[in-house]
Formats: structure tokens, C-alpha cells, sequence
């Protein structure tokens, strides 16, 4: 759970945000020779990022304006909101060193390997 | 390898039970597999099990980052059925549970599998219909199913308030009498025993880094503990399977979202089967231990962290505590969240891929735990044969693109 800012009303709780899904897919301009492979890419197909990652809000129990945002999926940190059609903007965040070597309390640490010395193995 | 019965119980009881062995081998990686399996939970565990039993791979890798059964296979409720509106979902899963059936005497290990029923409730008209509607194709399927009125709802279970002045009142439900609970970690113990004892390496600590493809066929993986040849790579990772199949460069249809589950306190044996309910939206047992198991939603957003939002589980609560006003003081003891890998249709993956040598296991969502023997059987099938079992032939990644989904979201437990 976390707080989301609102770039129309300020930070708020993730409970009054309905989410989206994965921004940026753009809808396939229609061809004659379009094939189905093609429309599943669109419609099914997610990059599913664990790491930096764009997706939409709608803020549902406010303005209910759709935004884009950055969040690190691995850690849940918020870093960016931003208007829809615009770029992601520019962000640091500490991104995964594998594929399951996120920081420690980033909420995974039950599975995590623990070093004898106490620092991270993977 | 001892076996477990009653004597050797005795035996040691005699000696101070100084006498038991490790039930696995903690190997290192060999240079070479003739297939590697991500992820030792139950599906990589059983899928390693019926390879080496029923397909004679025995110089196989089961590769698990943490340790055995702690991601989902750990952390799920642990309910078992099979009453699922299609055809090909009541083959898999209706396969899984005659295996479960019988798994605990196979494997010689207690896996503690308890065919207490499962009540899935209707709280109104339209629900119902459809609920009845499912009993009658499970039956032309060979799915035990039968339809409760209320009344004999409350019989089947007496706690549970089926007063016609709550917001949902029950007005019936389904149920499966073969279904129930057992217990999960006996279940990857199980398998891992076996497993091991036909010569199969279980590797824990072991994290997949990538994977090395050749002229589109795979050659081998690359991990925290070195590399590793090999013609044949299965993921069998739940939540982290679309990581992994990044490694290989295949985009699937899946998202991951946290799901939370908790237990409360300890208390005496008063809840006799498992209740499910989809409108009111929350699933409970109570545990051998005493424990009631209690799980609902997942949270909307895409996130790999295994916790979960509070408002998800406050709702829970109060769902509980409509259902089951007797419950309204207990406490709350333990709260964990898993990673599920959930598909559009709320039914399984399990296909070869565009990969040659690379096969997914995945997409299982919120509800994996009552495939896991039936999918390790077919999955081993899948890659043995280097061809889907007949029963895993409608779960390949193709659907997404003909178009034939098998859409079980009215099946599933957790709306999604």
C-alpha cells in the first residue's frame, strides 16, 4: 500500500485510485492484412516489469482524471506521475542487481538469501 | 532411503528418534542437465517427480531461489476442487484431484489431504443460476457437485449466518464433497523426497540469472552458482514467470499482483468444511492446527512485492465477519502476501514455446495449489514428449492468438 500524488488533487491513498494497467501500449493503426497474432500482441500481451514501470491511475473516489505514473514494481517506491500522452519522465531507483536481488525491505526478504556475514547474496 | 510407517516410527521412538535422515541431498549444480526446472515449489517439485517416475529423465535440476515450497506454494490457502465450468479446466483439474487422492500413500509421506467438502455460496438470483449451471456441467464431466438450498447450507455448516436480514444473504450454494484441504509443505516435502531419491538434484539457493539460446533453441542457463548445459528449460516460476521469460525474449499474456492470505489465533475445531463465497468475496477454513486460514483479493496494481494493500484485507475481514458473526473477536495472528502470475482468462498456461527447448508452466493466478500433481503430470508429459499431454493441449500459449481462451473467471475464487 502506498500514497499516490495526484498530479490534480496532491498526495493521497492508494485506496482511492482504481488502476489501469500498463500505459504506453498504443492501439494498432487497422491494416487489411492485419493478423490475429498482431491484435493478441495488443490486447493479451504485458511486459509485466519487474523494475521501473509505467502504468495509468484513475483517480475513481476524487477527480477521476486518468494519469500515468513511474513505480518500481519491485519495491513498490512511487517515483513519478505524469499526463497522459506525455513521456515518462527521467527517474533514479535502484533496480533489481538479479532477477530476484531487489533491496532488503522491499517487502520480499522472506525468500531472500541472507549471507553468513549479513550482507546480500543475490 | 528409510520408508515412514508405523514400525520405523516405533523404531526410533525406541533410539530417541536420533535416527532419522535428511530426506534430500543438497547437491551441487552438475555442468550439464538433460532438462532444468525453475522454481521448486509444488508444480517444479511434482513436475521433477513425474519426469523421473514416469518419463525415465532422472539426470534432471530442479533450480530454487530460496528454499523448497516458499513462495506461493507456502503461502496459498490450500483448497482443493475441482468444480470448474469447462471442459478442458474439469480435465485438469478433476485429474489433479484423483491424484490427490491417492498421493499421500505414493508418496509414503502424510500430506495431511482432507476431503471436507468445499461450499461455494450464491448471494443472489443471477449468481445462483450460474452457480447450478456449473453443477450441471461438472456433472456431465464427472465433477462431484451438488446444489444446497440455505437451509442445508447451514447444516452442511452451522456457523455460518445465513439470516435473511444480512446485506448478501445465502441463498445456497454448491458443494463438492471430494474437495478440501491438505497441508502444502508435506506436499513439496513429498515430492522432493521422491524426487531426490530417483536421483534427481533439488538445488536451492540457485538463482537463474538468463538463459542461453542458440539458432532459437536453447543451450543452456545461467545462474548465481555457475553455468549450466542444457537442452531443455522449463519455468515453473508463479509470479516471476514473465522474468523469466523475459530471459528468452517472449512476451506473455500475464500480469503479477500480490494476494494476501492470514490465519488467526488457534481455536478449538468448529469450522467443518471450506465456504467460498465470490460476491461477498472471501474464502475460509480452519487448519488442523485450529487455525482459520482466510484469503480474497489481490491488489489491482502490477507489483512483485509480497505484501499486499490493508484495505484488500479489511474487506476480507469484514466479509468474514458477515458471513461468520461468531469469528467477530478473534484475533488475527499472521498476514503474508504471495506473487501470482494471473492470465486474462483465468486459466493456466502450459506450452512449449516459439523457443525451441524453452516450456511454461504459469499463468496458474490465484488459484494453482489444487493443480499442483495434475499440472507437474501433464507438464512432464509436455516436456518429455517434446508435445502437450491431451490435457495440456488447451492451456498453450496459441489461444491467445486463435482465440479459443478458456475463460474460468466464474470458476475462480478471486475476482479478478
Amino acid at each position: 500500500m502506498f500514497l499516490i500524488p495526484c498530479p490534480y488533487c496532491g498526495e493521497r491513498d492508494q485506496s482511492e485510485f482504481a488502476n489501469a494497467g500498463e500505459a504506453h501500449i498504443a492501439r494498432p493503426v487497422w491494416r487489411d492484412d492485419m493478423t490475429d497474432r498482431e491484435w493478441a500482441d495488443f490486447v493479451f500481451m504485458r511486459t509485466n516489469t519487474k523494475g521501473l514501470f509505467a502504468e495509468r491511475w484513475v483517480h475513481a473516489a476524487g477527480c477521476r482524471k486518468i494519469f500515468n505514473a513511474l513505480r518500481n514494481t519491485a519495491t513498490d517506491e512511487l517515483l513519478a506521475v505524469y499526463e497522459v500522452g506525455a513521456e515518462p519522465p527521467e527517474v533514479e531507483t535502484v533496480l533489481p542487481a538479479t532477477p530476484s536481488g531487489e533491496a532488503l525491505g522491499s517487502g520480499n526478504d522472506a525468500v531472500k538469501i541472507i549471507a553468513s556475514g549479513g550482507s546480500e547474496k543475490p | 532411503m528409510g520408508r515412514y510407517s508405523v514400525f520405523s516410527l516405533v523404531t526410533q521412538g525406541f533410539l530417541g528418534h536420533g535416527g532419522w535422515k535428511p530426506v534430500w541431498r543438497q547437491p551441487d549444480p552438475k555442468p550439464a542437465y538433460d532438462c532444468v526446472i525453475i522454481g521448486g515449489g509444488g508444480h517444479g517439485l511434482a513436475t521433477a517427480y513425474y519426469l523421473a517416475k514416469e518419463h525415465g529423465m532422472r539426470n534432471i535440476a530442479v533450480l530454487e531461489k530460496g528454499w523448497l515450497g516458499g513462495g506461493n506454494s507456502g503461502r496459498n490457502t490450500s483448497i482443493i476442487r475441482s468444480n470448474y465450468l469447462y471442459d478442458e479446466s474439469a480435465a485438469i483439474y478433476n485429474h489433479a484431484l484423483n491424484l490427490w487422492e491417492t498421493l499421500g500413500r505414493e508418496l509414503n509421506f502424510n500430506i495431511m489431504m482432507s476431503h471436507r467438502g468445499v461450499i461455494n455460496l450464491a448471494h443472489d438470483e443471477g449468481e445462483m443460476r450460474q452457480l447450478k449451471r456449473r453443477i450441471e456441467a461438472n456433472r456431465l464431466n464427472g465433477v462431484d457437485s451438488e446444489w444446497l438450498d440455505a437451509k442445508q447450507v447451514q447444516e452442511f455448516c452451522p456457523i455460518l449466518n445465513v439470516s435473511a436480514d444480512i446485506r448478501y444473504p445465502v441463498l445456497g450454494g454448491t458443494l463438492q464433497r471430494r474437495g478440501g484441504v491438505n497441508r502444502h509443505d508435506a506436499v513439496c516435502w513429498g515430492y522432493a523426497r521422491k524426487a531426490d531419491e530417483m536421483g534427481v538434484d533439488i538445488i536451492q539457493q540457485c538463482e537463474v540469472t538468463g538463459i542461453r539460446v542458440e539458432a532459437g533453441a536453447v543451450t543452456g542457463i545461467e545462474t548465481t552458482r555457475g553455468s549450466i548445459r542444457t537442452p531443455k528449460v522449463a519455468s515453473v516460476a508463479a509470479g516471476h514467470t514473465s522474468v523469466i521469460a523475459k530471459m528468452v525474449d517472449l512476451r506473455l499474456p500475464i500480469e503479477s499482483h500480490p494476494l494476501q492470505a492470514l490465519v488467526s489465533e488457534p481455536i478449538k475445531p468448529i469450522h467443518p468444511c471450506v465456504v467460498m463465497s465470490n460476491a461477498v468475496h472471501v474464502y475460509c477454513s480452519q487448519s488442523d492446527k485450529g487455525e482459520l486460514v482466510i484469503g480474497a483479493g489481490i491488489d489491482a496494481h502490477v507489483s512483485y512485492t509480497q505484501r499486499g494493500s490493508l484495505d484488500i484485507i479489511e474487506h476480507q475481514m469484514a466479509s468474514l465477519v458477515e458471513l461468520f458473526p461468531i469469528f467477530s473477536r478473534l484475533r488475527m495472528m499472521r498476514q503474508w502476501g504471495g506473487i501470482v502470475d494471473v492470465s486474462p482468462d483465468a486459466s493456466p498456461i502450459i506450452s512449449k514455446t516459439p523457443v525451441k527447448g524453452f516450456y511454461v508452466n504459469g499463468g496458474w493466478g490465484t488459484g494453482g495449489w489444487k493443480a499442483t500433481p495434475g499440472s507437474g503430470h501433464v507438464f512432464a508429459h509436455t516436456i518429455a514428449h517434446d508435445e502437450p499431454h491431451p490435457i495440456a493441449a488447451p492451456f498453450a500459449i496459441d489461444r491467445f492468438h486463435t482465440g479459443r481462451l478458456v475463460a474460468e473467471h466464474g470458476a475462480a475464487a478471486v475476482a479478478h
